[in-house]
Formats: structure tokens, C-alpha cells, sequence
């Protein structure tokens, strides 16, 4: 076994624990927050806008 | 509006992070491109002689400065994620909409294999060049699409800080190769009067400098696209910036710039250094070109910048492919499962992962050309509803009735001209590809039916008008 075998075996390991570990963090999230809060983007809202509003308002 | 902070209190309502600049918005966009300088604008050669793809360098350059100019202004107004998706969304319709999303999501994915394909590709002939042949490339193709998509997924501003720094060091590769070729002393390096005696076809062409005629010409648009297929995207990034008003048109119009500049001393180094007929079929060849100059240090600096010209590209595909998956999501034109934002990250994590396996499968093919093409046609469709497009914004919300970021001028010359451009370019993808393109339109009619008779039932059709504008003229 050679440096290109060792680097191809270390490339699909790497891969695997990357995909892996967002597989997880994924099922972690959804069992922490409803689906309702995750799904609860919403389009043509400028948080920086009303932010600074609010900041102009004093509040 | 409640901005997250997980373990300090749960929160109500998470929506995308807004943290990017221009800057961020200039390596979207010139990330996603900058490849084609590296590979692939080098088949209009074949198509139609190196002359032939100057030409198709300098129309597409227009074809492109339109779509520029157009989605500069209506995105600097929409600044919504999903680009052109949320345009078509307030501007034309749901059916539209849903294959303009659609269009996006192709065009961003397949380029992204592509990307990756290459990538294994390179590895391969890097370790060939070391010595070591039978180097598997899927490895490499799998990490590459893992690395980026996890980039992604932990956050949008080092993602894009990341392809900000490739693509820096990719561009300024290229002004440095061209340094390196002595460009103010020709004959001594660059060969341009050896290189561009082209002999024509006679049965062919009586053109001088053009093998097939005009008809070459105008087949060679099919890979000029190439030279800037992908600035468009710049628009996906519209609800992360801080300024969308600002920051859009900069990054995008400086972005086009950066590529005319960058195409136009590709095609002067190449043309000057490599045979025609080689060039037409080359896999790299500004790293031929760099190889040929005899300079140890091009060498090795060209290969690293193809390397990251391809991974910039990746990069911005995933970040691209993912906001208007994740878009069409949220307005429930798909499952509303992929509209999630991370409440950490702030990014749309499931979309991100859902594209992986789709990415893969189609880097693991090895088939790049016929990858590629269905991202040039999926991009090109696009491009041809982006006339249409203006015309209805400017008609429905003309000047001074909503504040515009940006107003492109010759309103609508751009539109008119983009239009022609798209048609030609279609019908020169057509001699090319003609089954693949059927084959694609045939893809869209049956995702348009499934969409009209299935899915349209869960749209919500009351919230797709989001933006706080006048009602438009005529309603």
C-alpha cells in the first residue's frame, strides 16, 4: 500500500465521517425544535431594517 | 424580529443570516464561472476556429452583460433567495415560477458535478504526472462534494469568504500566465501568427481565419456560453446580504467585468500557444498553455488554480442549487420539509443535504459532457424567460413607482437584444445537441404537468406576493 492508496482510502473516510456528521447534526435539530420554528423563514422580511428601526426608535 | 441564539431562549421565527458584501456577492458569481475559463470555452474552437470563438467570446460577453444588467435590477428589488425563482414568483406566475426554480436547480447541480468530475479528473492526472497511474478519482469526487456541502451547512460567510480567496488566487493566476508569456513581446512565447493561419474548409467556408464559416461561428455560441456560464447566480444570495440594494448590482457588474477581462486573455494566451485543432479539444488549456510556456512555477501555479477554479465553482453551485430548492420549499411548490433553516448556522441545511447524493451520482458517471450540457441548457432556458421578464416588471411597476437598487439603461434594447442572443444560442445548442435539448424541454412539460395537476393544490398561493410594493399597474 502506497501514499495514493492511503490518501485514496483517507478520502472516502474523510467524505463519510463529513456527510455523516451532518446526518446527524440534521436528526439532532429536528428532534430539538418543532417544525413549525424551523420552517419558519419568511420571504421579504429585512431583519437588519427593522433591527435599525428599532434601534432608531430607542427600543 | 428574533434573531437566534440557541441556549439563550428558543426561538419564534429563524430566517437566513444576512452577513454578506459585495465581495461575497463577486465570488458567487465569478466563483460559479471562472472555470469555464480554465476548461470548456475551448470546444467553440472546434465549432468554429479560434477566430470563431472570439466572436462567440464577445456575444456571449453581451448576451451576459444583458442578463446582468436585467436581474441586477429586479433582484436589487426582489431580495429574496431563490433569484430568479422569487422574480418569476411577483413578476409572472406559479407555473412559471416553478420551472424557472426548477431551471436553477438543474443548471447549479449539474455544474457542480461537472466541477467535481473534474476535480477527481485532475487528482487523476496530477498523480499520472507523479508517476503513479490508476488512481481511483470517485474518492476525491465524494470528498470534494462533502467538504463543500459541510462548508455550506455550518454557514454562508466563511463559504463564500472561502470562494472569495480561490477565486482571487484563480483569476490573478491568469494575469500572471499572461505576464508570464511576455504578452508585449510577440513571437518570443506566443505564436498568434503561426498559431491563427488557419486553412479553411473550401467546401465549407471562403471566409480566411474561419474553418467552417459563419455557420461554425454561430454552432461555437454553444461552448462560448462557457466563458461566463453561471454570473446569474449572484442573485441567490439576495436575502443574505446586508444591502441587496447595494451590494447585488456591485458585485454582480463588477463580477461580469472580472469575467470579460478574464475571457479575453484566456483566448489571447491560448490561441497564441496551442494548435487550433488541439486547442478545440483540450481538457485544460490555460494549464497546456502553462505547460508549453517551459516556466516550472506556471506550471504547478496553473494546476493549483484549475484545482480551485473548479472547487470555487462547486461551492458556489451548492450554496446556489440549495437557496432555490429551499425557496420553492417554503412556498410549498416542494415538500415544505426542505424549506428548514438551521437555528444555528442560519443556513438550509436540509436542502443542502437532500442535493448531495444527486450531486454525487452524477460526478460518479464520469460523463461530463453530457453533465455539462444539461446545466448550459437548463441556464439557457432561464436566460430566455429573463426578457420577459423585465418587460413585466418595467410594465407592472414602472420607474419611480417601487425604489429600485439599480436601473439598467436602453430599457429595452438589453431585453430585446438578450432575447435574439438566447434564440441563436438555443438553435446553435440545437445542431450540437438537438436529442439532449428535446430530451430536457420533454422534462420540463412533464414536471410542468406534474406540478399543475399534483402539486399546485399545496401552494400557498395567498403568501406568494411578498414584497411590500403598490399594487401593480393595471390590477
Amino acid at each position: 500500500m502506497d501514499f495514493w492508496d492511503i490518501l485514496q482510502y483517507a478520502a472516502w473516510a474523510g467524505a463519510g465521517l463529513l456527510v455523516l456528521w451532518m446526518v446527524l447534526d440534521a436528526a439532532r435539530v429536528s428532534r430539538r425544535f418543532s417544525e413549525d420554528v424551523l420552517t419558519s423563514s419568511q420571504e421579504g422580511i429585512d431583519e437588519l431594517a427593522v433591527q435599525q428601526q428599532q434601534h432608531r426608535d430607542g427600543r | 424580529m428574533s434573531d437566534v441564539a440557541v441556549g439563550q431562549s428558543t426561538p419564534t421565527v429563524i430566517n437566513l443570516k444576512k452577513v454578506l458584501g459585495p465581495a461575497h456577492v463577486w465570488a458567487l458569481g465569478v466563483g460559479i464561472v471562472l472555470v469555464g475559463e480554465f476548461m470548456g470555452w475551448n470546444y467553440s474552437v472546434a465549432k468554429g476556429g479560434a477566430y470563431g470563438s472570439l466572436i462567440a467570446c464577445f456575444v456571449m460577453g453581451l448576451l451576459y452583460t444583458c442578463v446582468a444588467m436585467i436581474d441586477s435590477e429586479i433582484t436589487s428589488t426582489v431580495a429574496a433567495a431563490g433569484g430568479q425563482y422569487a422574480q418569476a414568483k411577483h413578476t409572472t406566475g406559479p407555473l412559471m415560477a416553478f420551472n424557472v426554480g426548477l431551471y436553477l436547480v438543474m443548471a447549479y447541480t449539474m455544474l457542480e458535478a461537472a466541477d467535481v468530475l473534474v476535480i477527481g479528473d485532475l487528482v487523476h492526472a496530477g498523480a499520472l504526472e507523479l508517476g503513479r497511474d490508476n488512481v481511483d478519482p470517485h474518492p476525491f469526487v465524494f470528498l470534494a462534494v462533502a467538504v463543500l456541502a459541510f462548508l455550506n451547512y455550518r454557514g454562508v460567510f466563511m463559504a463564500l469568504s472561502v470562494n472569495f480567496l480561490i477565486t482571487a488566487i484563480a483569476f490573478v493566476s491568469i494575469i500572471i500566465l499572461w505576464i508570464g508569456v511576455h504578452p508585449f513581446s510577440p513571437g518570443e512565447i506566443t505564436q498568434h501568427q503561426q498559431m491563427l493561419a488557419i486553412q479553411n474548409l473550401p467546401e465549407l467556408s471562403n471566409v480566411p481565419g474561419l474553418p467552417y464559416g459563419w455557420l461554425g461561428v454561430l454552432a461555437s455560441f454553444q461552448f462560448g456560453i462557457w466563458y461566463y456560464l453561471g454570473i446569474e447566480g449572484t442573485c441567490q444570495a439576495a436575502e443574505e446580504v446586508r444591502s441587496a440594494g447595494r451590494s447585488l448590482p456591485l458585485g454582480t457588474m463588477t463580477g461580469m467585468i472580472t469575467l470579460l477581462i478574464a475571457a479575453a486573455l484566456t483566448w489571447w494566451i491560448c490561441a497564441g500557444m496551442l494548435p487550433w485543432d488541439y486547442l478545440g479539444q483540450a481538457l485544460a488549456p490555460l494549464y497546456d498553455a502553462s505547460k508549453m510556456s517551459g516556466s516550472l512555477f506556471l506550471h504547478i501555479l496553473l494546476w493549483v488554480a484549475t484545482v480551485f477554479s473548479a472547487v470555487a465553482s462547486a461551492n458556489g453551485c451548492i450554496n446556489d442549487a440549495s437557496r432555490a430548492w429551499f425557496s420553492m420549499g417554503r412556498d410549498r411548490y416542494l415538500p415544505q420539509w426542505f424549506s428548514a433553516v438551521h437555528p444555528t448556522y442560519r443556513t438550509p441545511y436540509r436542502s443542502i443535504l437532500f442535493l448531495i447524493p444527486i450531486a454525487v451520482a452524477f460526478g460518479f458517471t464520469g460523463l461530463l459532457a453530457q453533465t455539462i450540457t444539461f446545466s448550459i441548457l437548463s441556464g439557457l432556458l432561464g436566460y430566455t424567460f429573463m426578457p420577459i421578464n423585465v418587460m413585466k416588471f418595467r410594465r407592472k411597476w414602472p420607474l419611480g413607482s417601487i425604489k429600485r437598487g439599480y436601473v439598467h439603461p436602453w430599457h429595452p434594447i438589453p431585453a430585446l437584444t438578450l432575447f435574439i442572443l438566447c434564440v441563436a444560442t438555443l438553435f446553435a445548442v440545437f445542431l450540437g445537441f438537438g436529442s439532449q435539448l428535446l430530451a430536457m424541454m420533454g422534462f420540463y412539460i412533464l414536471a410542468s404537468i406534474w406540478f399543475t395537476f399534483h402539486r399546485y393544490k399545496f401552494v400557498k398561493r395567498g403568501d406568494q406576493f411578498t414584497m411590500a410594493w403598490p399594487r401593480p399597474r393595471g390590477y
